[in-house]
C-alpha cells in the first residue's frame, strides 16, 4: 500500500453515513419487494415494467464499477485512447438493439440459457450455455467486490475485506428477500443516483477549471503539466487493442446475462425496442462525466491515485481540488455513487446466475432460487477476497468479461435469430471454441506468456480473434450437421419475427401461448400471471 | 379533385366476396409455416436483417476508421475551445449522439417494416 493513502481520511463520518445511506434505501426499497410472493413476481416482475423505468433500470444494472470508477481512472492515467471503453459500453446496446433486442424478447426466454433450449430444443446446448452464464457472472462480479473494498479503503480508511463483505450481504438480503420486482425498482433508482452523484461533483470540478468558483478562496489551481506519458498502448499493437475492445464490447454486451435477464421484464418486442433507445440515451448521458473527472484528473492531479490503484481517481478528485467541507460533502456523494454502482451490478448478475441455477439445480420454484441464490452471491465474494490484488483497472477487468461473452453468446444469439440452418451440435461448438480460447488467452498473458511483444498483445486482448473463430466454428460445425437443424426452426423464427399484432393470430389466440411452448414446469408458471 | 364522397371504387364483384376467409388463411399460412407462410417469413426476415446490417454499417465503419485518425489530424486553433484536444471532443456527444440518433432511425423503420408486412399478409 502506498503511503499517501495510510492516513485515515478526514472526513471519514461524511463518507461512512454515505455509504449507510445507500445501503439503508437499496435494503429499504427491497423490503417493498416482500409482498412479492408469486414465482412470476419473483423472476420477472411480472412483466409490468414501463419501458422508460426499464430503461432506467436496464441502465442502473449495466452501469457498474467498471464504468462509474474504472473509466475516469484509466483516462486519467493513459490518455484519451480510453474514451473507447465508454463508446464501446453503450455502442453494444446499438448492436444489441438491431440484431437481438425484440426476437429475444419475443422468444420469451429469461435467461440465454432459456433462449438456447428453446431454439434448438437441446439439452447439451442448454447446459453449455448455463456453464457460460455461471463463468461470466462470476468473472463480471469478483473485480466489483475487489472494487468495493479498495473504495472502502480508499475513503474510510477500512481493511479492504471489510467492503467486500458489506456488498456481499447487502446483495445477498435483497436478492433472497426482493427477487426481481424489488430489483427492478432499486435499479432504476440507482441509476439516477449514481448519474447525480457523478454529475454535481463534475459540475463543481468545471466550475473550478473554468475559474468561475474558487472553493478555496484563492486562484484556482494551476495545471501540472502532464509529465508522465504512460500510454500502456504503443504504435500498432495499441491499435490492436482498440479494435479488439471494439469487438468486445459492441458484441459482448448482449450475452451478458443480466442485460439478457433484464428484457424480459419488457412486455412485447415493440416494448423491448424502445427500451434500448432509452437506454442508449441514458448512458450516452452518463459516459460524459467520465471524461470530465479522466481529463481534470489528467490536468491537475496526474498520479493522484497511486500507480496500480487508477480506479480511486474519481474518489479523490473533488476533495483534491475543492478543499474545506464542501470538498467532504462532494467526495461523500460520490462514494455514495460508487456503492450505488457496486450494488446494482451484483444484484443483477446474481440474480440471473441464480436464476439459471435454480433452474438448472433446484427445481426453478422461489424456494429453488433462494437456495440457488447463496452461492451465486458467495462465491464470487470468496474468490475476491482470496484473490491478490492484480493492480489491473476494473474496466479492463470487465472489458475482458465482455471478451468472454461476445465470443460465446454473441454468435449463439445472433446465428440462432438471423440462421435457420443452426444447428445444436454447431451452438455447442463454437461456445466451446470462443469461449475457450477467449477465457484461456488473457489468462496466459497474465501468466507472463507471450511477452510484451505483438504475441503478448494478441493474449491480452482476445476478442478481435475469438469471436471470428467462434462465428467460424458455429456456422462450420452446423454446415456438416445439415441432419440436425431442428423440425421446428421455421416455427421459432417466425415466432421471434412476427410482429405482436400477427402474432396475435387468425383465432385471436394470446400472444402469450408462444411463451408457453417450452416444456420446463418454471417457465409455464412464470407466465401464469398473463 | 372532386367530392371525396362521389368516389367509387371499381373492382371485380368477386373481390370483396372472397376477402373474409382468405385474410384468415393468410395469418393462418404464416403461424403454421405452411410454404407461402415461410416465404412471407422470409421476406420479412431479410427486410429486417438487411435493415439492421444497414444500420450497423452506418455507425460502426465511421467509428472504425476514427482511431487511425485521431491521432493524425491536426485542429486549428480556434477549434480548440479551452485548449481541448480533439479526441476528447470527438468521442464525446458527437459519438454518443450518433448512436441514439441510430437507434431511434432504427426503431422507426423497424416498426414501419413489420406494420406494412402486417397489411400486406392481411390483405393478401
Amino acid at each position: 500500500m502506498s503511503a499517501a493513502h495510510e492516513q485515515v481520511p478526514v472526513n471519514a463520518p461524511a463518507n461512512l453515513t454515505a455509504v449507510l445511506l445507500v445501503v439503508a434505501v437499496t435494503v429499504g426499497i427491497g423490503g417493498y419487494g416482500l409482498r412479492s410472493r408469486s414465482t412470476p413476481d419473483f423472476y420477472v416482475a411480472s412483466r409490468t415494467v414501463s419501458p422508460l423505468r426499464n430503461a432506467a433500470a436496464v441502465s442502473g444494472e449495466y452501469l457498474s464499477a467498471a464504468s462509474y470508477l474504472g473509466i475516469a481512472g484509466l483516462l486519467a492515467t493513459y490518455g484519451s485512447t480510453m474514451l473507447w471503453y465508454g463508446v464501446g459500453y453503450t455502442a453494444g446496446y446499438l448492436v444489441l438493439l438491431v440484431l437481438v433486442a425484440a426476437p429475444l424478447r419475443r422468444s420469451g426466454a429469461y435467461t440465454v440459457s432459456d433462449f438456447a433450449e428453446a431454439r434448438l430444443g437441446s439439452m447439451a446446448v442448454r447446459r453449455t450455455a448455463t456453464v457460460f452464464v455461471v463463468l461470466i457472472g462470476l468473472l463480471y462480479q469478483v473485480p466489483q467486490l475487489v472494487g468495493a473494498g479498495l473504495a472502502l479503503h480508499t475513503v474510510l480508511g477500512a481493511p479492504a475485506w471489510s467492503g467486500t463483505v458489506l456488498v456481499t450481504a447487502v446483495v445477498l438480503v435483497s436478492v433472497i428477500t426482493g427477487g426481481m420486482r424489488s430489483v427492478t425498482l432499486v435499479q432504476s433508482v440507482q441509476y439516477w443516483l449514481k448519474l447525480t452523484a457523478l454529475a454535481v461533483p463534475a459540475l463543481a470540478l468545471l466550475l473550478v477549471w473554468r475559474g468561475v468558483w474558487h472553493p478555496g478562496g484563492g486562484p484556482a489551481p494551476a495545471p501540472v503539466p502532464v509529465a508522465h506519458t504512460a500510454s500502456g498502448h504503443g504504435g500498432g499493437q495499441g491499435l490492436y487493442s482498440v479494435y479488439s475492445l471494439m469487438v468486445a464490447t459492441f458484441l459482448g454486451t448482449m450475452g451478458l446475462p443480466h442485460v439478457t435477464a433484464r428484457f424480459y421484464t419488457n412486455p412485447d418486442g415493440r416494448a423491448a425496442r424502445r427500451t434500448t433507445v432509452g437506454v442508449l440515451g441514458l448512458l450516452g448521458v452518463f459516459y460524459l462525466l467520465p471524461e470530465v473527472y479522466g481529463a481534470l484528473g489528467r490536468r491537475y492531479a496526474p498520479g493522484l491515485a497511486a500507480a496500480g490503484r487508477a480506479d480511486t481517481e474519481v474518489l479523490l478528485l473533488p476533495g483534491h481540488l475543492v478543499p474545506g467541507a464542501t470538498g467532504q460533502l462532494l467526495t461523500a456523494l460520490v462514494v455514495a455513487g460508487a456503492f450505488a454502482a457496486f450494488l446494482s451490478t451484483c444484484s443483477g448478475l446474481a440474480l440471473s446466475v441464480a436464476a439459471v441455477l435454480s433452474q438448472d439445480l433446484f427445481g426453478g420454484d422461489v424456494r429453488g432460487f433462494r437456495r440457488a441464490a447463496a452461492p451465486a452471491v458467495v462465491v464470487p465474494c470468496a474468490i475476491a477476497l482470496l484473490l491478490p490484488g492484480s493492480g489491473m483497472s476494473v474496466a479492463h477487468e470487465v472489458g475482458l468479461v465482455f471478451s468472454v461473452a461476445a465470443s460465446t453468446f454473441c454468435p449463439l444469439l445472433v446465428l440462432g435469430i438471423w440462421w435457420r440452418r443452426l444447428t445444436a451440435a454447431g451452438a455447442v461448438a463454437g461456445m466451446v471454441v470462443g469461449g475457450g480460447l477467449s477465457a484461456a488467452a488473457p489468462t496466459l498473458a497474465l501468466l507472463g506468456v507471450g511477452g510484451c511483444g505483438r504475441a503478448g498483445a494478441l493474449l491480452a486482448e482476445p476478442a478481435a480473434w475469438s469471436v471470428p473463430a467462434a462465428f467460424l466454428t458455429m456456422v462450420g460445425v452446423s454446415l456438416l450437421t445439415p441432419g440436425r437443424v431442428p423440425a421446428a426452426a421455421s416455427v421459432m423464427l417466425a415466432r421471434l419475427h412476427l410482429p405482436e399484432a400477427l402474432a396475435a393470430g387468425p383465432a385471436d389466440r394470446s400472444a402469450a401461448d408462444g411463451d408457453r411452448s417450452s416444456s420446463a414446469p418454471v417457465r409455464s408458471s412464470r407466465d401464469g400471471r398473463r | 379533385m372532386g367530392d371525396p364522397s362521389r368516389r367509387v371504387s371499381v373492382s371485380h364483384p368477386r373481390t370483396r366476396a372472397a376477402r373474409p376467409g382468405r385474410r384468415d388463411a393468410a395469418v393462418r399460412d404464416v403461424h403454421e409455416q405452411t410454404p407461402l407462410g415461410e416465404v412471407y417469413m422470409k421476406a420479412l426476415m431479410r427486410t429486417q436483417l438487411r435493415l439492421g446490417l444497414l444500420v450497423c454499417a452506418a455507425v460502426f465503419l465511421p467509428l472504425a476508421a476514427l482511431p487511425p485518425l485521431l491521432g493524425h489530424v491536426p485542429l486549428p486553433h480556434w477549434a480548440r475551445p479551452w485548449g481541448t484536444a480533439l479526441p476528447w471532443l470527438a468521442l464525446g456527444p458527437p459519438v454518443y449522439g450518433l448512436l441514439v440518433t441510430a437507434g431511434i432511425c432504427y426503431v422507426r423503420r423497424a416498426e414501419r417494416n413489420e406494420r406494412d408486412f402486417d397489411e400486406h399478409v392481411r390483405r393478401s
